[in-house]
């Protein structure tokens, strides 16, 4: 019988990673300690565990790592609370990967980026960030802009820190929403402050973070000038099948898992405004 | 009638007695009326009220009474019953609804036409007590007696129990019915009979959820069935356990406060007839606690959650079975 | 085409069972029809149409999709998948001969659904021309002939014979194997062609219009003003889209078996409240908003992605099972007009 996608391989958590109060993240590998499977940037799996349930979600490593993937995840449900019990060794089920991922091997190629992220959402984004550091030679300058509610929400701050902020190509703005003891960064929320920031126009932009974040923050970019075909999101619905079948995530003629989750947003303007 | 009531309807509208109507929209064909709100009269001209308005429409209230203004709702004496239940159960506004109560004689079912013999309808009139069908494949005539909902066969009730007018004549409580000779034959059968008719029913079901929603007594804001958080929440029947138990269940939560209003086996695109379970719960009670008709009068004490010093004590149960 | 006189027919059909399990409409003692595995004495019910769609024999309600063993950390996947074996529709109607085009779009799209694809395999179809169109009939609308239906194999039934002519090798192969069969003039079905014609010219929504839908009106009518009262009263269960033919979304569960995780899909519906809910929040919280995207699905959405084909059929069980009577004729009539 044919080879079935919806029924799962089971995945070994190897490691744990406590980033801030409410996000973690997973290393996992298969059976055989090697990767499930190869990805794109952006694109997504189901993990689940069997009686609990099965949610979609970022495989936040980069395709460059060779050894595992990585999934920041934040508790918020029944099965991310889950999860978040898990200890090292535990396992559970996976298959993928889904979804388009960003196009990092064609509109995004030799472009000077700008990533915008707030709070969980740069889990997305960290995937396609560390590729284009792996992959220096085929893109331009990168620029990150990222914010959380406060500096004890800033998913993997060590690697924000220690990598890419160390990193020549590479120029990191961080920002959390109130002022905090111990925090001499810019305090604000992110559409203001990319505003502030007055990104380089020539940049192409891809942005995640909760929906009033996004709409915010793509109003300011507009008002500088930058045209809604330069800007790139991921999004996040609820699903089950994740091959564009079960029908939870259509918006319009378009089934999230299958066709996005990354959208241009000239081509979400053609959708129905449900996300 | 159609006329009178639209007439009511406007000049209540007119006056600001109210700002909305909820009565029912004419369909596509002769037998399909939709329930609708209408806010002015010149969306009255698709009023339409006749044999086949048989939704209960008690249940919209419970949302339109959350809106601003007075809603002038239309109430056949069953929908009544359900309007006073809901009025006990404080899910309805007694000062934001205007009751124009309806005389009826019993509401025709589509599917008792297409069983003799109707189909391709075209048109439907009725004469006295004919009901003529116009068809594809010719005129046929029925009496419309052989073609009454099942619930109106039975009618327990031809009176509107609350009402700030009438039109019509009020009608009389039928103690006589025999609505509950049904549930009287399915005690008289074994309990293996008993399974094996509940089996065939049950199992038939397609869990659309289309009893429960329409049921003016399942009026949670977010059902047992649809929590994610309750456990339970389920789409389909796992196994043959549950097919059984959804309806139970439902039964049993809406015991002492089901009118009988029969919405449930009207709905059922299975035709599962559903409301003997309910009658079941119903019968049970009045020989127990004595006569009781939920909605009969707003604010009165159902047998379940009311306490009396001549009670039955739960021993009943052993009492009753003895025979068997 | 080949022909067995009426008389006969329980020969065929014993004849068809013997080496396969056969369905097909019988009285369900209940105002309807239903499918049902054929057994000696069954009577073929010449009802218009069943109460439920077919649907079910490709896509059934529940269905089991792979069971787990949890054992402290450790986790082993079954693949509860059957090999099915082969089956017989017999007297399914054009529209619903249609659905399984409209479901075969989405389910045998890649990636291939293994569970529908096997028993799609494994099933013929013999279809019924409809003698006795009803009033609540609109496949026309869609391009459909219910005259001439598709399927493996389109029968047609005469006061006195069953007429039958194969569609495809499939359909051939078993009525060549069926030695009771006589051979009939190509044109033995002529009559009874032009009979179920001259009633389908006379159906009351046989003018109705698709026009004004398809993919490319997608804003338009998505943002129409109609959708408020058109979902004004609807109860938000779930009746239209269980009995639909081509109603294809589902849930996917898990079951505590007291032994085990069974993972399983059943039949969901848009019109539930809780079919978008996320952990973060709901895209759609009103009914219309759920209303609205069942009928935006099959009017407007499907008909984008598969070259204007539309997501309905117009076999009416909507129009026959809806509880307050709204269905997709009214609503395309409304947004229409």
């Amino acid at each position: 019988m044919r080879e079935e996608t919806l029924i799962p391989k089971v995945g070994v958590v190897t490691d744990i990673r406590q980033d801030t109060p409410d996000v973690k993240t997973f290393r996992v590998v298969g059976l055989d300690g090697k990767k499930v499977f190869e990805h794109i940037p952006g694109q997504c799996a189901m993990l689940s565990v069997p009686g609990v349930g099965e949610g979609m979600f970022s495989i936040t490593s980069s395709p460059t790592n060779t050894e595992f993937m990585e999934f920041s995840i934040k508790k918020c449900g029944c099965l991310t609370s889950w999860l978040h019990m898990m200890e090292v060794g535990q396992q559970i089920t996976i298959r993928g990967p889904y979804g388009n991922g960003f196009p990092v091997e064609s509109a995004l190629k030799g472009k000077d980026l700008l990533f915008i992220a707030g709070g969980i959402g740069l889990a997305p984004l960290r995937s396609v960030i560390n590729y284009v550091r792996d992959k220096k030679e085929n893109y331009g300058s990168v620029h990150i802009i990222y914010g959380s509610r406060s500096a004890d929400d800033l998913v993997d701050y060590k690697e924000i820190i220690d990598e890419w902020c160390t990193d020549a190509g590479v120029k990191v703005d961080l920002t959390i929403d109130r002022p905090q003891e111990g925090w001499d960064g810019h305090v604000g929320f992110i559409p203001s402050f990319v505003e502030e920031l007055k990104p380089d126009l020539s940049r192409t932009v891809l942005i995640c973070g909760p929906p009033i974040m996004i709409k915010f923050t793509l109003d300011g970019l507009k008002k500088l000038g930058f045209q809604e075909s330069q800007v790139y999101t991921t999004m996040e619905l609820r699903m089950k099948c994740a091959i564009g079948k079960c029908g939870r995530c259509n918006i319009g003629n378009k089934y999230v898992c299958k066709d996005g989750p990354v959208f241009r947003f000239d081509q979400l303007a053609e959708l129905p405004d449900e996300y | 009638m159609q006329e009178v009531m639209v007439k009511r309807a406007s000049e209540l509208l007119a006056d600001g007695t109210v700002v909305r109507v909820l009565g029912w929209k004419n369909g596509e064909f002769a037998y399909d009326p939709t329930p609708a709100v209408f806010d002015s009269a010149d969306a009255l001209s698709a009023f339409v009220y006749n044999d086949f308005c048989a939704s209960n429409l008690s249940k919209y209230l419970i949302d339109l009474c959350k809106k601003d203004g007075k809603t002038l709702v239309f109430l056949k004496p069953c929908d009544s019953y359900s309007f006073n239940q809901l009025l006990t159960e404080h899910r309805v506004d007694r000062e934001k609804v205007y009751i124009i109560g309806l005389a009826c004689d019993g509401k025709v079912d589509e599917a008792k036409l297409r069983e003799a013999g109707c189909e391709g309808i075209l048109g439907i009139t009725t004469d006295g007590d004919t009901v003529k069908v116009d068809t594809l494949y010719g005129e046929v005539s029925v009496a419309k007696a052989d073609v009454l909902g099942e619930r109106c066969v039975t009618c327990k009730s031809r009176q509107v129990v609350v009402y700030d007018e009438l039109i019509g004549e009020n009608g009389e409580v039928n103690a006589d019915c025999g609505r509950f000779d049904q549930v009287a034959a399915l005690e008289a059968m074994t309990p293996d009979e008993r399974y094996e008719f509940w089996r065939g029913e049950l199992s038939r079901c397609i869990r659309c959820n289309a009893c429960r929603n329409i049921c003016p007594a399942c009026s949670c804001v977010n059902c047992v069935f649809d929590n994610p958080k309750s456990g339970i929440s389920q789409k389909a029947a796992a196994d043959t356990f549950e097919e059984n138990m959804f309806h139970i269940i439902r039964a049993f939560h809406v015991a002492g406060r089901c009118t009988d209003c029969g919405e449930c086996s009207r709905v059922c695109p299975q035709h599962i007839p559903l409301h003997l379970l309910n009658r079941k719960f119903i019968k049970d009670m009045n020989e127990c606690y004595g006569e009781y008709q939920a909605g009969a009068e707003a604010g009165s004490r159902a047998p379940l959650v009311n306490y009396t010093l001549d009670d039955c004590e739960p021993s009943v149960v052993y009492e009753r079975e003895a025979g068997k | 085409m080949k022909k067995i006189s009426l008389n006969k027919l329980d020969e065929f059909f014993a004849a068809i069972a013997a080496s396969q399990t056969l369905y097909l409409p019988v009285e369900d003692g209940r105002k309807g029809a239903k499918f049902d595995a054929w057994k000696e004495g069954a009577v073929y019910s010449t009802a218009a149409n069943t109460s439920r769609s077919a649907k079910d024999f490709f896509f059934p309600q529940v269905e089991d999709m792979a069971s787990f063993k949890v054992d402290g950390k450790e986790i082993e996947v079954y693949d509860t998948r059957k090999e099915s074996e082969d089956f017989v529709v017999f007297g399914v109607r054009a529209c619903d001969a249609k659905s399984f085009d409209i479901l075969d779009s989405v389910y045998l799209a890649d990636p291939v659904d293994s569970y529908y694809e096997t028993r799609r395999q494994h099933g013929l179809i013999m279809t019924m021309a409809c003698n006795k169109p009803t009033e609540t009939c609109f496949c026309s609308a869609f391009g459909i002939d219910a005259a001439n239906p598709a399927g493996d194999i389109s029968c047609w039934m005469t006061d006195s014979e069953l007429l039958l002519e194969a569609n495809t090798e499939k359909g051939e192969a078993l009525l060549n194997a069926l030695s009771m069969l006589e051979d009939a003039d190509a044109s033995a079905a002529d009559d009874t062609k032009a009979a179920i014609q001259s009633i389908l010219d006379k159906l009351p929504l046989k003018g109705l219009s698709t026009e004004s839908f398809g993919g490319d009106k997608l804003m338009e009518l998505f943002h129409s003003d109609k959708w408020n009262a058109l979902s004004e009263s609807c109860l938000g269960c779930g009746t239209c889209t269980f009995v639909c033919p081509t109603c294809q979304c589902y849930d996917i569960r898990d079951y505590d078996t007291g032994h085990g995780v069974m993972r399983y899909r059943c039949w969901d519906s848009c019109m539930y409240s809780d079919f978008t809910l996320c952990a973060h929040g709901n895209t759609r919280t009103t009914q219309m908003q759920r209303f609205r995207q069942r009928f935006m699905h099959k009017l407007v959405y499907y008909p984008g992605n598969n070259n204007g084909v539309f997501g309905c059929v117009g076999c009416g069980r909507c129009m026959r099972s809806c509880p307050i009577s709204m269905n997709i004729v009214k609503v395309m009539k409304t947004l229409e007009g």
